[in-house]
C-alpha cells in the first residue's frame, strides 16, 4: 500500500536467481524482507523489481559437514535460535522479537551489512566463511573481507549469498549487547569467541559505520590480560542523539569486558 | 440504594467488547466501504516553517486514476472556515488554522495539498509526485526560544510568539510566605514532548447525499457530537442535524482524538466537491506529524519551608510550547489543567504560577492522557523530592507532615479547586507496607559499591478529573458544556439499550456500563446492551475525556435508570393493586412487602409499559428515559506510586525494577478494567521517564518520526506491577466514583523520575536531571559527579 510501485518475481531455485538477476541488474533481492520491507514503506528504498528468494529450499536448514555447519542463508532467525550453532543461537536470541525472527534470515541479514545488526558481530569473532555464487560461479569470502561498510557487503551486483560455513566447535562464546531503546538494534554489541586452538576472536557491532574485529582486545585476551579500556577510537564511531561516538566507544570497553567474563 | 443489593458493581467482570477484538471482528473507521469510495492522500511540509510559492497542479493530475488535487485555495473558495479553538483565555491570541495551508506552512507535516484518487496508492503515489515549490522561512521549535528577542516569528499575528499570559493564585501571599521561609529550593524542570501513538492511526470516511443535503462521517473520535457541532457550525456552515458523525470501534486515543483535524474537514468537503465517498487513513509516519502531541513544558519552581519542615508556598514560572496551531482544548491543558493542579496534596499557604503560552513551528500540543496533570504533578512532586533530600528527610515522611487531612475536606486550595474528598495517608502507608519501603531502603545501602544503584521514587497525587460542572468550565473560558447525557430504552420484552453520549475507546464501557444498570434494574447483565458513538443515535453528548465518563456518563446513567425505576415501580404498583409506598423493589422484583409471592418481574411491567392495556390513571406508555447530568464539582482521585530503579553505572542504563501503586478513585465499578486502566497508565508515564521523547532540532525538524526512533515501552521493559486501593467515595455523584483513565500516567512518570534522580542523589549527590533518563545522560552525570568528587564508595 505505502511502497512507491515495484514488480515482483520470485526464483525457484538458485540457478534461475542468478539467470534473471543477470538480465535484469535492477531487480533488487528479498530475502525475509525485515530491513527492506520497513524502507520501502517509507519509501526510502523504492527498487522497480524484486526478486523474492525467502521460498528457495536449498538455501534453507542447517547441515554439519565435518568441523564446520553450513547455513542455508535462507535459514530463519528462530531455526538458527533452536540450533547447536555456536554462539549464533544466543544471538539470534537478540534479533527484533518472535514475529521478525519467525521471516528474517541470517543471510538476508548478514549480506545487508546493517552496521547495527547483531550477527556481523558474530560471524567476525567466529571467522565464518560466506558462499557467494554470481555469474562467474561460486566462491567463499572470509568474515574479514565480508563487511566493506554501512549497508555494504562483499555480496556483488548479480550474486546471491547462498550459504555460511561456521566452525562447528568453539571452548567457549559470549555475545553482549546494548539496545537502542526505540529499535532494539545495537548501539554496540561485542561477540569474543574462544576457538578450538585456544585462540581468542573478538569483534564489536553497531558502534561504527561497520562490524569490525577487535585487535587490542584480542591482543590482550590472548596475552592472559583483562579487557581493559580504549579499544576502539570514538573518532571512528557513529554518533547519534541516544548515543555519541565517545559514549560508543565507552560501550565496547564495557561490553567487551562483560563478554570476556564470559569465555 | 436501599432497597437493591449490588450484584454486578465491582465485579471484575470480563469485557463484553474483548471477544470481538481479540478475533479481530472490531468495526473501525478503516474497515467500512462505501459504493464508490474514492481514497485521499495528504502532501504534507517537509518544512517547519516556509512559504508556498507555487503548487503544480498538471504534475500530477493525468497521473492514473487520480480525480482532484485540492489546495488552500479550493478550500478557501469552497467557503470552509478555519478550525475554531474551544477554549478561549483574555487577550488569547489565535492564527488561523485552516483545513489547507493557505500560503504558508507552519510544521513538519503540516497540509499542503490533497490527492484524491481511485485507490489509495494512486493517491499516494500522486502525493509522493506533486510539485510545490516552497520558500524556506526562520523557524523556531523550543517554547523558551520562541520567546528571546528577534526569534523567528511563526506567525504574524501572534506578536512575540505568546499566544496567552495567564496567572493563578496570590503572588502577594505567596512573596510574604517565601520571606519567612527557612529553607528553599529552586528547580529548572523540562517536561519533554510527546507523541501519543494510539494503536489505531486516525482515519475519516465522508459522504455527502447530494438529494437531501446530508453528510455522514465515519471518524476516529473520542467525541463525535463535538466533532460534529464544530464542522457543522463553524467549518462547513451547515445545519448540524445535516451531519451525522459515527465513532465506531476506536483503537485508543489518549487524547488525541478529541480533536478536530484538518482531515476530517478535508474528506467532508473532498465528498461534496467530488460527489462520492472519500476515505483518508494515515500511515503511521503521518500519525508522527500531524496527531495532536502532549506536554512541552520548561519549568521553574520554588518550594519554600519552614524550620520544621512544613511547606509555605510554591512559585512555578512556565513556559508551555503549542505548537504551530492553537487546537481545541489546548490554552486549557497549560492552564486550567496544570496551574490549578500545582498544590497537590499538600496544606501550602500560597502558591503562584505564570503560565506563557507560546507558538513555535512544531506540531500542535493539546491534551494527552492526564493533560496537564501530569505536568503538574512532575513538577510538584519533583521539587518537593529535591527538598527532602536537601533536608535530609525522608521523602515519604516529608510529604506525610505536609499532607491535607482528611477532616480539612471540602478543602479549598490556593489556585482555585476546592478538593471534594481525601484521605492520602492511608493510600501512603498502604504503598510504602506494600513495597516494604524499609527494607528497599536498606537494600538501597547494602547495593553501594557494587556497580548498581539503587533508587526509591515515592509519589503522592491528586489530580481533577470528570470535567466539570458546565456553568464553572463556561467562567474559565470554555466554549463547550460539560455535562452528560444518557438515554435508557426498555424494550417490551424487557431488554434494554443504554446510549450514552460518552465515547469508548478502550475504556470498557460497554461492560461497566450495564454493570451499574444491571444493578438498578436488577435484571441480568445479559440483556443490557450500550450504545454509543453515533450523532445518530444519541441524544447528545460530550464524550470522553479527562476520565470523565464514569463520574459523568455513568451519573447520568444513574439519573436516567432512577427515571426508569421509578416509572416501573409506579406500573407494577398498579399491577398488584398496591401502593407505591407498600411496593420494594428487590431480589430482581417489584414486590409487595410482607405480602410474599405478590410480585411482579421486570419483564412484566416492561410488557405492560408497552402494551398499555393497564396503566395508571395518567401514566404514559413506554418505558424509556433520557436524563441530562451536569456535575457539581470535579472528583479528585489521589494516591501514592512507588518506582524502584536499578541503575547500571558502568552504561548508565537504567531498569524499572519494581512498580506499586495505591489509587483511590472511588467505588470501582470493574476492579478489571480499573487493573488495565493503571497498568495502561504506568506503563505511559514510565515511558516517558524513561524513553519517550518528541524530539525536534532547533529548527523545527522532526527527529522522533518512527518508532525506530521514538521509544515506547514494550512488555519486556516494564516489571510486573502491584496495585491496590483505598475507597473514598466522591460525596457529589449518585455514584461515588472518581475517574482511573489518567492516574497511572499522571502519578508514574514522577514516579519514575524520582525513583532515578533517588539513585543519583544517594550515590553522587545530583539534585535533578531532565526526564527522559536516557543511558548516556545518567551515564554522563554520574561520571561527571564522580570527577567533581561527588561520588560516594566509587566503585570502579
Amino acid at each position: 500500500m505505502y511502497p512507491a510501485n515495484f514488480d515482483y518475481h520470485r526464483a525457484s531455485s538458485v540457478q534461475e536467481a542468478l539467470a534473471m538477476m543477470a538480465e535484469n541488474p535492477d531487480l533488487k533481492v528479498i530475502a525475509g524482507g525485515h530491513s527492506l520491507l520497513p524502507a520501502m514503506r517509507l519509501r526510502l528504498a523504492q527498487p522497480p523489481a524484486l526478486l523474492d528468494v525467502f521460498g528457495l529450499e536449498e538455501l534453507r536448514g542447517i547441515r554439519r559437514e565435518g568441523d564446520v555447519f553450513v547455513v542455508g542463508a535462507m535459514t530463519t532467525h528462530a531455526q538458527v535460535l533452536r540450533s547447536e550453532l555456536p554462539l549464533f543461537p544466543e544471538v539470534a536470541h537478540e534479533v527484533g522479537d518472535p514475529m521478525v525472527r519467525n521471516r528474517g534470515t541470517i543471510g538476508g541479514s548478514l549480506a545487508h551489512a546493517d552496521p547495527s545488526a547483531d550477527y556481523p558481530a558474530a560471524a567476525l569473532a567466529l571467522g565464518v566463511e560466506f558462499v557467494i555464487r554470481g555469474p562467474g560461479g561460486e566462491r567463499t569470502v572470509p568474515a574479514d573481507e565480508m563487511f566493506v561498510g554501512m549497508f555494504e557487503s562483499a555480496v556483488g551486483l548479480g550474486e546471491l549469498l547462498t550459504h555460511i560455513r561456521i566452525p562447528a566447535s568453539v571452548r567457549g562464546s559470549a555475545y553482549e549487547k546494548f539496545k537502542h531503546p526505540a529499535s532494539h538494534y545495537a548501539i554496540a554489541g561485542v561477540a569474543v569467541v574462544r576457538h578450538a586452538d585456544g585462540e581468542i576472536r573478538a569483534a564489536y557491532t553497531g558502534a561504527g559505520e561497520r562490524a569490525e574485529r577487535l585487535p587490542l582486545l584480542e591482543e590482550r585476551l590472548n596475552a592472559g590480560q583483562p579487557a581493559g579500556e580504549g579499544l576502539v577510537d570514538a573518532a571512528n564511531l557513529l554518533g547519534d542523539r541516544f548515543a555519541s561516538p565517545e559514549y560508543r566507544a565507552h560501550l565496547v570497553d564495557v561490553l567487551a569486558g562483560r563478554a570476556a567474563a564470559r569465555v | 440504594m436501599t432497597d437493591r443489593t449490588d450484584k454486578y458493581m465491582g465485579q471484575a467482570l470480563k469485557r463484553k467488547e474483548d471477544p470481538r477484538f481479540i478475533t479481530g471482528a472490531g468495526q473501525y473507521t478503516d474497515d467500512f466501504v462505501l459504493h464508490g469510495m474514492l481514497h485521499a492522500a495528504m502532501v504534507r511540509s517537509p518544512y517547519a516553517h516556509a512559504r508556498i510559492t507555487g503548487i503544480d497542479k498538471s504534475s500530477v493530475e493525468d497521473m492514473p486514476g487520480v480525480h482532484a488535487v485540492l489546495t488552500g485555495e479550493d478550500v478557501a473558495a469552497a467557503g470552509t472556515g478555519p478550525i475554531p479553538v474551544g477554549w478561549l483565555l483574555p487577550e488569547l491570541k489565535v492564527p488561523p488554522h485552516h483545513a489547507v495551508a493557505q500560503g504558508e506552512v507552519n510544521h513538519v507535516g503540516d497540509i499542503v495539498a490533497v490527492v484524491v484518487a481511485d485507490t489509495r496508492a494512486q493517491a499516494e503515489d500522486a502525493a509522493a509526485m506533486l510539485a510545490v515549490d516552497y520558500e524556506a522561512l526562520p523557524s523556531v521549535a523550543l517554547g523558551s526560544a520562541a520567546l528571546e528577542d528577534g526569534a523567528p516569528q511563526v506567525h504574524d499575528d501572534v506578536p512575540g510568539n505568546v499566544a496567552f499570559r495567564w496567572e493563578i493564585g496570590d503572588e502577594a501571599a505567596l512573596n510574604e510566605a517565601f520571606g519567612r521561609a527557612h529553607k528553599t529550593v529552586k528547580v529548572n524542570l523540562r517536561n519533554h514532548r510527546l507523541v501519543p501513538n494510539a494503536i489505531e492511526p486516525r482515519a475519516s470516511l465522508a459522504q455527502f447525499s447530494p438529494a437531501s443535503g446530508e453528510y455522514l462521517l465515519y471518524t476516529t473520535s473520542q467525541n463525535p457530537h463535538i466533532h460534529r457541532l464544530i464542522l457543522a457550525a463553524f467549518v462547513l456552515n451547515i445545519p448540524e442535524h445535516k451531519l451525522r458523525v459515527i465513532s465506531p470501534d476506536v483503537g485508543g486515543g489518549f487524547g488525541s482524538k478529541i480533536f478536530q483535524y484538518q482531515e476530517e474537514v478535508i474528506v467532508l468537503l473532498a465528498a461534496r466537491l467530488l460527489g462520492k465517498p472519500v476515505k483518508w487513513a494515515a500511515r503511521r509516519s503521518e500519525s508522527f506529524v500531524s496527531d495532536m502531541q502532549g506536554r512541552d513544558h520548561e519549568s521553574e519552581a520554588e518550594l519554600a519551608v519552614d524550620a520544621e519542615g512544613r511547606m509555605l508556598g510554591l512559585r512555578v514560572n512556565t513556559v508551555a510550547n503549542l505548537g504551530a496551531y492553537l487546537t481545541l482544548f489546548a490554552p486549557a491543558v497549560p492552564t486550567y489543567l496544570y496551574g490549578t493542579l500545582l498544590n497537590g496534596v499538600y496544606k501550602f499557604p500560597a502558591v503562584h504560577a505564570k503560565v506563557t503560552g507560546v507558538v513555535t513551528n512544531t506540531v500542535p500540543v493539546d491534551a494527552y492522557r492526564g493533560a496537564g496533570r501530569p505536568e503538574a504533578t512532575y513538577l510538584v512532586e519533583r521539587v518537593v523530592d529535591v527538598m527532602a533530600h536537601e533536608l535530609g528527610m525522608d521523602p515519604a515522611e516529608f510529604r506525610r507532615i505536609n499532607f491535607i487531612q482528611p477532616d480539612e475536606f471540602p478543602y479549598q486550595t490556593p489556585v482555585a479547586l476546592v478538593y471534594d474528598s481525601g484521605n492520602y495517608e492511608p493510600a501512603l502507608d498502604m504503598a510504602l507496607d506494600m513495597m516494604k519501603y524499609p527494607d528497599l531502603r536498606a537494600e538501597q545501602e547494602r547495593m553501594k559499591g557494587t556497580g548498581k544503584i539503587l533508587g526509591i521514587g515515592v509519589i503522592s497525587y491528586v489530580e481533577a478529573c470528570g470535567l466539570a460542572p458546565s456553568a464553572l468550565v463556561g467562567q474559565l473560558g470554555a466554549q463547550a458544556g460539560q455535562w452528560e447525557s444518557s438515554l435508557v430504552r426498555v424494550h417490551p420484552t424487557g431488554k434494554v439499550e443504554l446510549y450514552t453520549g460518552s465515547h469508548s475507546h478502550g475504556q470498557g464501557h460497554e461492560t461497566a456500563f450495564p454493570q451499574i444498570a444491571a444493578d438498578e434494574l436488577q435484571i441480568p447483565i445479559e440483556d443490557i446492551d450500550l450504545i454509543h458513538g453515533d450523532t445518530g443515535r444519541m441524544p447528545y453528548g460530550w464524550g470522553t475525556y479527562g476520565s470523565r465518563s464514569a463520574a459523568v456518563g455513568g451519573s447520568a446513567l444513574k439519573v436516567a435508570l432512577q427515571k426508569i425505576t421509578a416509572k416501573a415501580k409506579k406500573i407494577a404498583a398498579h399491577l398488584l393493586e398496591a401502593s407505591e409506598e407498600d411496593v420494594e423493589h428487590a431480589e430482581g422484583v417489584f414486590r409487595v412487602k410482607g405480602a410474599p409471592g405478590q410480585q411482579k418481574t421486570f419483564f412484566d411491567v416492561a410488557l405492560m409499559a408497552h402494551l398499555a392495556h393497564n396503566l395508571p390513571e395518567g401514566l404514559e406508555p413506554g418505558l424509556e428515559a433520557t436524563a441530562f447530568y451536569d456535575p457539581k464539582n470535579f472528583v479528585y482521585p489521589f494516591g501514592t506510586h512507588i518506582a524502584v530503579v536499578e541503575i547500571d553505572t558502568d552504561t548508565g542504563h537504567v531498569k524499572l525494577r519494581n512498580y506499586g501503586c495505591v489509587d483511590d478513585c472511588g467505588p470501582l465499578i470493574n476492579p478489571l478494567i480499573v487493573e488495565g486502566q493503571v497498568h495502561g497508565g504506568i506503563a505511559q508515564g514510565a515511558g516517558q521517564a524513561l524513553w519517550e521523547d518528541a524530539a525536534y532540532d532547533d529548527e523545527g525538524n522532526f527527529l522522533a518520526g518512527t518508532f525506530m526512533e521514538y521509544a515506547v515501552p514494550r512488555a519486556d521493559d516494564l516489571p510486573s506491577f502491584e496495585t491496590g486501593h483505598t475507597v473514598t467515595p466522591s460525596p457529589h455523584n449518585p455514584l461515588g466514583v472518581k475517574g482511573i483513565g489518567e492516574s497511572g500516567t499522571i502519578a508514574s512518570s514522577a514516579a519514575v523520575a524520582n525513583a532515578v534522580m533517588d539513585a543519583l542523589w544517594h550515590e553522587c549527590r545530583i539534585p535533578h536531571l531532565d526526564m527522559p533518563y536516557t543511558s548516556e545522560k545518567v551515564w554522563r552525570a554520574i561520571r561527571d559527579a564522580r570527577g567533581a568528587g561527588l561520588g560516594q564508595a566509587a566503585d570502579d
